[in-house]
């Protein structure tokens, strides 16, 4: 038998580099702002998305899907945070940008740009996961009353994000 | 920016809109007018929240630790005393917003401030 001598190998296509990558850029921008205080649970500036909308831009929404998912995962894998109510919060908001996303990229390019993208994603991100948090986590209306801060903040890092993810965009080719 | 596109500030706009209602919506909430006071679940006292006024009601920790304290102070309300061991509905302090709500769950009593056309009438935990 030679089946202990068998080995299992795994090539990775150019795109897996690729999609690696961008996960990996991702991550690290998840993680870099899971160490910034914030006054408010779900209030962070949600710079991975830059890196998303640098994907959906350069290689489409699968390719944008694929690097979020890997990033929702491995960055609450490595905070310490899978499966914790956090990492569900984060996942549904992930759902709902990237649905929102799927939906806009097929408005051309030369109506909507990342900014749009941006503020549309960020928005999308806080109403799934404010709505999650409503239904599972806080069952009670008194969680809207915070609505307006979390939507200021979409609003306010969506364009942030945009902004950045236009001039890379523009600077490093598209 | 030259990169800007009409749909990016009609989606600012929207945003801005969306954050502006919700903004409106939370401020402009009407003043509440009655202090309903529940044990277990039932009202037991209605407090209108004008001039300055306190009452005491014997919710299920009163055998033990005496009455829970009410008091009204022109258009707001507090728990000023209950016998509970943590004393979360105390450490609340005054409620002034209509639908805001303080539980005291040892005591099995409940401080809701209500105001006019207000449609929520129950808070189940």
């Amino acid at each position: 038998m030679d089946a202990t001598a068998r080995q299992i190998e795994v090539r990775p296509s150019p795109r897996d580099r690729r999609l690696a990558r961008y996960a990996a850029a991702a991550i690290a921008a998840s993680l870099v702002e899971a160490a910034i205080p914030s006054p408010l649970p779900g209030v962070k500036p949600g710079l991975a998305n830059i890196i998303i909308l640098l994907v959906l831009s350069r290689h489409g929404w699968r390719d944008a899907a694929w690097v979020n998912a890997l990033r929702v995962v491995a960055a609450s894998l490595l905070a310490g945070q899978f499966l914790a109510p956090g990492f569900f919060l984060s996942a549904c908001g992930a759902l709902c940008s990237l649905a929102v996303l799927g939906a806009l990229s097929t408005v051309p390019s030369r109506w909507l740009g990342p900014v749009g993208l941006s503020v549309a994603a960020a928005f999308a991100h806080m109403s799934g996961q404010l709505l999650l948090a409503r239904l599972w986590l806080v069952p009670h209306d008194g969680l809207f009353n915070l609505a307006p801060v979390f939507f200021a903040a979409a609003l306010l890092f969506g364009v942030v994000n945009g902004v950045v993810a236009a001039r890379l965009l523009r600077d490093n080719g598209a | 920016m030259n990169g800007v596109k009409p749909g990016d500030w009609l989606m600012v706009a929207a945003g801005l809109a969306l954050t502006l209602w919700t903004a409106a919506l939370q401020w402009g909430k009407p003043s509440p007018t009655v202090a309903q006071v529940r044990l277990d679940g039932r009202i037991v006292a209605e407090l209108p929240l004008v001039g300055r006024h306190r009452i005491e009601i014997d919710g299920a920790l009163a055998a033990q630790g005496g009455p829970t304290v009410i008091e009204v102070d022109a258009g707001r309300a507090r728990i000023a005393r209950d016998p509970g061991p943590r004393q979360y509905c105390v450490h609340q302090g005054w409620l002034n917003r209509a639908g805001s709500v303080a539980v005291c769950a040892p005591s099995h009593l409940t401080l809701q401030l209500v105001g006019p056309g207000s449609d929520q009438d129950t808070v189940a935990f």
